[in-house]
């Protein structure tokens, strides 16, 4: 009885430690986005709030609590309260399935990969609730865009890791990335790089981020489905988008970028590369942002189901006849 | 005690941190509703009529086509894993499968389904 006690603890404590270390990305990237878009833009973003305004994020997150949390009138009670929840949980709860570090998983379940596509496409849900529950013009456009858009893009991202799941033979986390060490390329991003393009792309569209945010395009419907939120229920669905791209890149650095391995080893930090890897996707991510307009509603869903279906589909029917032959 | 619980641990986290985030700023924020406040925005104006507006079938359009797909990518998963097993039986048999798909596929494309204008 008392072994059981000790593990759950150690159990609860791992998470906690996981979910702090999350936090705190997720909080640095919002600071790293606006400081490196500012440097992009030539101006000089955030740099009131502590040294280079290092405490912003947490002045933001001071500043949120203490505002007024608005119910507009005719919203759907119920689902306008869950929304931003089912947004939060499904966005986040990727992390726990990340392998850090060979040693360092929280949850090594053999159908990793699968539960992260799962919980992405549930995440679909918040989205719409929140769309519909608001009572907004605005919202429910944004949350019937933001629903097709998720749905397209998640049939190409499935394709896209399906092709990692012929080459590695397994659906679990942990054994892709030695799955990867082992083979003769050392990081899936050689013989798989279309995947990778795929994915990435279907990526950067399943966050809702530029230049696929439509369905929160600033310009035109103000803040798409989350515009009736206010104070922390607002900051809950922005937290959600923000752990939604540490997600997606962590699974893309697990899947093509070989995970934990490196060129040497660091001594003392063994999940170092794990972090080079997802800093540098989630720079590209903020790269993309300042980089490109936004598209088209039509050459959005034009590209996902014209060009990266099919080539997914063509990419995943070559490794197979690939692997086959060697 | 398995990943899974681990794995419902971290969500049940999640949730609690969310709840706690927001029962904290109802306690902590004002609370001065009136009745313009309270409108659903729309640029300053009054809202005008329901925000429930008739949408395109399309929508469901694309929903429909998602779901052929999905299931289609359901099917791949598994056989995607033991793929050394089944070899080449198992890799004409799942390209007659899809092949069939494909076929549905260009045929909605070919009937405007995809079509965004």
């Amino acid at each position: 009885m008392g072994e059981v006690i000790d593990r759950l603890i150690s159990i609860i404590i791992a998470a906690v430690i996981l979910l702090v270390i999350a936090l705190l990305h997720v909080a640095y990237l919002t600071y790293a986005e606006r400081k490196i878009i500012a440097r992009m833009q030539q101006r000089l973003g955030p740099n009131r709030v502590g040294p280079r305004g290092l405490l912003q994020p947490i002045a933001d997150m001071l500043k949120l609590l203490t505002k007024e949390d608005l119910i507009p009138y005719g919203v759907d009670k119920p689902i306008f309260y869950i929304a931003p929840f089912i947004s939060l949980v499904c966005a986040g709860t990727g992390v726990a399935l990340i392998p850090l570090w060979e040693k360092f998983v929280l949850s090594n379940i053999n159908v990793g990969i699968l539960f992260i596509l799962a919980l992405s496409s549930l995440s679909a849900y918040g989205v719409i609730l929140s769309g519909w529950a608001s009572n907004s013009r605005y919202a429910f456009l944004g949350g019937l865009r933001a629903s097709a858009q998720v749905i397209s893009y998640e049939i190409a991202m499935s394709l896209a890791l399906l092709s990692v799941v012929l080459m590695a033979g397994s659906l679990n986390l942990v054994d892709i990335v030695n799955a990867q060490i082992n083979s003769p390329y050392k990081i899936y991003l050689i013989p798989q790089i279309i995947a990778f393009y795929v994915f990435i792309i279907s990526a950067i569209a399943e966050c809702n981020r530029v230049p696929f945010d439509l369905p929160e395009a600033e310009t035109e419907l103000v803040a798409g489905y989350f515009v009736e939120y206010s104070a922390m229920r607002f900051a809950i669905f922005y937290l959600a988008e923000y752990f939604g791209m540490v997600v997606m890149s962590a699974l893309a650095v697990t899947c093509f970028l070989g995970g934990w391995v490196g060129p040497f080893k660091v001594p003392y930090v063994p999940f170092f590369w794990f972090l080079i890897k997802l800093y540098f996707l989630l720079f590209v991510y903020i790269w993309v942002r300042a980089t490109l307009p936004r598209y088209r509603y039509d050459q959005l869903m034009g590209l996902g189901w014209k060009v990266l279906i099919p080539v997914g589909i063509i990419n995943l029917f070559l490794t197979a006849f690939l692997k086959l032959i060697f | 005690m398995g990943s899974y619980f681990n794995l419902f641990l971290f969500a049940l986290l999640l949730l609690v941190l969310g709840v706690a985030l927001v029962i904290l700023n109802i306690l902590l924020g004002p609370r001065r509703p009136y009745s313009e406040k309270l409108i659903p925005y729309e640029c300053g104006l009054d809202p005008s009529g329901d925000a429930r507006i008739p949408f395109r079938v399309r929508f469901y359009l694309i929903a429909v086509i998602f779901l052929v797909f999905d299931v289609e990518i359901i099917f791949l998963y598994p056989w995607a894993v033991i793929f050394e097993d089944l070899s080449w039986f198992g890799f004409i048999e799942i390209g007659i499968f899809v092949i069939m798909l494909l076929i549905a596929y260009i045929y909605a494309w070919s009937e405007g389904a995809l079509q965004w204008e």
